[in-house]
């Protein structure tokens, strides 16, 4: 340990000592005032000279208070003792600036986050308010002043994802006058959305709303629509990323393609279609998702072509009239610049095979959510009708059960948001088109926001019968007469106090949004990180909605948490928003947290050059000495922390800064153990 | 050891999982022992092992050491360069004649305020059985040790 910080430094600075109150937050638990006073006093020779306490002080009075002492007491650092300052370093930073001090010379001890909101021991608090205080002002002695860093701004934007979400983001930006690429996974764009007949609460045709901003899409100049397609690669940092996308092949040419269809027409072979029918209808093996499909060209679907698996039909290319099928065609890697990054990546159905006692898979008229939408579509595989598996019988009696692997520990601990409105719409959409009895099977009813309510109500008024219990399990084995042939619902009616076994023919799962099977990679692909339930974590849950902790990363839509169709579409504007305001801007200010090689004191070991995953560590063979090239340096500060000669050094967190931090963090329980020792 | 030991422990948190996860933690209430002083690092990647050492050797009892998950560094992979220096260190720190089991690494996501607060009480209570470390008072400020070196005895031949 040759720094000895305390020797180097006493008295040469003029630190101010500022301890927050935070209402009752951080005086509830701590005695700010004491902890001000000690500071004053016992830090002192520290370099302290002025240690206030304010009840609020991200006030515009408290900031007023830091700047007057800056000017009067004539300071030359200052510490804070509030919350975290990933709430607040940015207020008091500026505050110094205002004051006439680098901003960097400020820092923020979070006694809010790390004491009086954990603790509970007024006096244990207290102490370590003070232990932590010392801890910020042993550090500041060291702080450098510093610049900001200023990053220009791309101006282009990558979307990912092109449901309704992102098609709204994608969209606010092109319009803005921005170039946009929108990376979608499936050969169309449009989401889950796209699968819906009808929307609550107004039951707008999904598709006529969504088509016509999916045309949009398609035909804007300033998108770059690329379907089919997955970002393998993300490089870089805010304002300028590197993204590398592997375009499928679709093994039709785009350029000649009229989307005419004579190829889907004439394709031997049929497959059962997963994703867009929900397992429920055909698609041929060159296709596009569905008729309105956005852009109109079709893929070949590889492993089920007959062509590829067996080496003859390549019926779609004799029937093709504009020679567009190109069985040559292989995949392609593009590379895009772009300043900014929307993640609108959706969800998925939970699977409801894991509810064993519900019987999907296992009993044929127990339908999944999106099954039924499919039933319930005019285009989808029954056209509009809904019938039983068999695909004539109409239902007489339908029981819909919700909150399926939601609200449920067993599962999801979280409520899926949508499931109570959806299943409103599908009774509403069992008494129009077939005048059977309803069964509702609920936990409890979640009708929030505009007109949803209202809808639950004209629900009721239909007739639909709510039942409210948490079903137990569905079953064909009758009991009673009446029951033979048809599905037992066994639930404990918890209004009327009792068991009740409902049989009905059809039973629908409202199944819970669940975040995509691949969240967690694609999360990682981006730098950003996911929840405990697996959702995209926002920066702020309440005041920063859709940016991520990731600058220049932002998130959209059902993959930050389970939404409705209007939020989604919020939020999606909302993030554009905040994209357009980064663009219009120029440029982005980022902490100037970088390492830097002392090449006077650099023996060229090399140790440092394989430390880096950004490349940034440069090795100059002809001097034997590091370089660290400070535009792809990222501030983790890994290179620093392995040097044996200390030649590498890091702003913000210099080794100098923490050895003085531990110091300060350990002087308080020094003192109170050698008082403990002398008593 | 008295009665009433309170360890005393430095912990060192990334800026991007578990700095934020003590934020979550705060946030969400949940109580953890106040023996923990918390440092925040940039990553755990910048964890220099002196800094432990440093700690120690200032008085602490402890050091927790923390980082995102394996496979979800914000610098893509530098918590593993953390778990090699760390296991390093607990080599160094049984060869200096210290409970390697003073230093512990804790994974934490982002989310898992409640899991930084279990492992932090753990970890309290861990060292509290240990008893206190006592390093300061074994070695001076010119990092000589401060208890006499008793003299070779005479051997006879």
């Amino acid at each position: 340990m040759t720094t000895n910080p305390s020797e180097e430094s006493t008295g040469k600075e003029r630190i101010g000592v500022y301890v927050c109150h935070c209402g009752t937050n951080i005086a509830g638990i701590v005695d700010v005032e004491d902890v001000a006073v000690w500071a004053g006093k016992e830090l002192k020779d520290r370099g302290v000279v002025v240690a206030r306490d304010y009840k609020f002080m991200c006030s515009s009075l408290g900031q007023e208070l830091i700047e007057k002492d800056i000017q009067e007491e004539g300071l030359t650092r200052v510490v804070v003792a509030a919350c975290s300052p990933h709430l607040h370093e940015n207020t008091f930073r500026t505050a110094c600036g205002r004051g006439g001090l680098n901003p960097y010379l400020c820092e923020l001890v979070s006694i809010r986050e790390q004491v009086s909101w954990v603790h509970t021991d007024r006096k244990a608090a207290t102490e370590k308010s003070k232990a932590m205080l010392s801890g910020g002002v042993e550090r500041v002695i060291f702080n450098e002043p510093l610049e900001p860093l200023h990053v220009p701004i791309h101006p282009a934007t990558l979307v990912v994802g092109g449901g309704i979400a992102g098609i709204q983001a994608a969209l606010e930006i092109a319009d803005g006058g921005f170039p946009v690429y929108m990376v979608e996974r499936e050969p169309s764009i449009g989401g889950h959305m796209s699968q819906f007949d009808k929307t609550f609460p107004t039951l707008d045709c999904a598709a006529c709303i969504l088509t016509p901003r999916m045309v949009s899409v398609g035909g804007h100049p300033n998108i770059t629509l690329l379907t089919y397609s997955e970002v393998v690669k993300v490089e870089g940092y805010v304002g300028n990323f590197t993204v590398t996308i592997r375009k499928k092949a679709r093994c039709v040419n785009q350029e000649l393609c009229t989307g005419c269809g004579i190829c889907q027409e004439k394709c031997p072979k049929k497959v059962i279609d997963d994703i867009y029918e929900a397992g429920l209808g055909y698609r041929k093996a060159v296709y596009t998702p569905f008729p309105q499909a956005v852009p109109k060209y079709p893929v070949i679907d590889k492993p089920n072509c007959t062509y590829f698996q067996k080496g003859t039909c390549k019926a779609c290319q004799k029937f093709c009239p504009t020679n567009a099928i190109d069985f040559e065609q292989e995949d392609e890697y593009i590379t895009v610049q772009v300043g900014n990054i929307i993640l609108a990546t959706g969800y998925d159905l939970f699977d409801p095979r894991r509810v064993t006692q519900y019987g999907y898979g296992r009993l044929a008229n127990v339908f999944t959510s999106l099954e039924f939408e499919r039933l319930t579509n005019a285009a989808g595989p029954t056209n509009g009708n809904i019938v039983l598996r068999d695909g004539v019988t109409t239902p007489q009696t339908v029981g819909i059960i919700h909150c399926v692997g939601s609200r449920d520990r067993n599962f999801n601990n979280y409520c899926s948001v949508i499931c109570c409105m959806q299943s409103l719409k599908f009774a509403h959409l069992v008494h129009e088109r077939t005048g059977a009895t309803v069964y509702n099977f609920y936990i409890d009813m979640r009708t929030a926001y505009k007109e949803y309510d209202e809808f639950y109500q004209r629900v009721l008024e239909e007739g639909t019968l709510f039942v409210r219990g948490k079903v137990a399990e569905v079953t064909d084995a009758a009991r009673k007469p009446g029951e033979e042939g048809k599905l037992i619902v066994q639930v404990e009616d918890t209004l009327a106090g009792k068991q009740r076994r409902i049989p009905v023919d059809m039973v629908v799962l409202s199944a819970a949004m669940q975040p995509r099977s691949d969240a967690k990679e694609v999360a990682h692909l981006f730098g950003i990180s996911c929840s405990a339930s697996g959702w995209y974590i926002e920066k702020h849950p309440k005041l920063d909605p859709v940016a991520t902790m990731t600058e220049g990363v932002f998130i959209a839509g059902c993959d930050q948490g389970p939404k409705d169709i209007p939020t989604s579409v919020a939020q999606g504007a909302a993030a554009a928003a905040r994209v357009l305001g980064r663009i219009q801007q120029g440029e982005i200010a980022l902490e100037p947290v970088r390492a830097t090689v002392d090449q006077e004191k650099c023996s060229g070991c090399r140790i440092c050059n394989n430390l880096c995953p950004f490349n940034a560590i440069l090795f100059h063979e002809d001097r034997m000495v590091t370089e660290v090239n400070p535009a792809l340096c990222q501030g983790c500060g890994t290179c620093v922390a392995a040097c044996p000669a200390g030649a590498i050094s890091g702003t913000v967190f210099s080794n100098e800064q923490i050895f003085a931090q531990i110091e300060g963090l350990l002087r308080v329980n020094f003192e109170h153990e050698r008082v403990a020792e002398l008593a | 050891m008295s009665e009433n030991f309170e360890p005393v422990i430095i912990g060192f948190t990334c800026n991007w999982c578990s700095y934020r996860a003590a934020d979550l933690a705060g946030t969400a209430r949940v109580k953890y022992p106040p023996n923990v002083r918390l440092i925040r690092l940039m990553c755990s990647g910048r964890l220099d092992p002196t800094f432990v050492f440093k700690a120690l050797a200032e008085g602490a009892d402890g050091v927790l050491i923390t980082g995102c998950h394996p496979g979800e560094c914000h610098y893509l992979e530098q918590n593993y360069k953390a778990l090699r220096r760390f296991l390093l260190m607990r080599r160094t720190l049984a060869g200096l004649g210290v409970e390697p089991e003073r230093v512990k690494l804790v994974w934490a996501s982002a989310a898992e305020g409640v899991r930084l607060a279990n492992e932090i009480a753990i970890l309290v209570e861990e060292v509290r059985a240990l008893g206190p470390l006592n390093w300061p008072k074994w070695v001076s400020g010119d990092g000589h040790s401060m208890v006499p070196i008793p003299e070779a005895e005479e051997v006879p031949a």
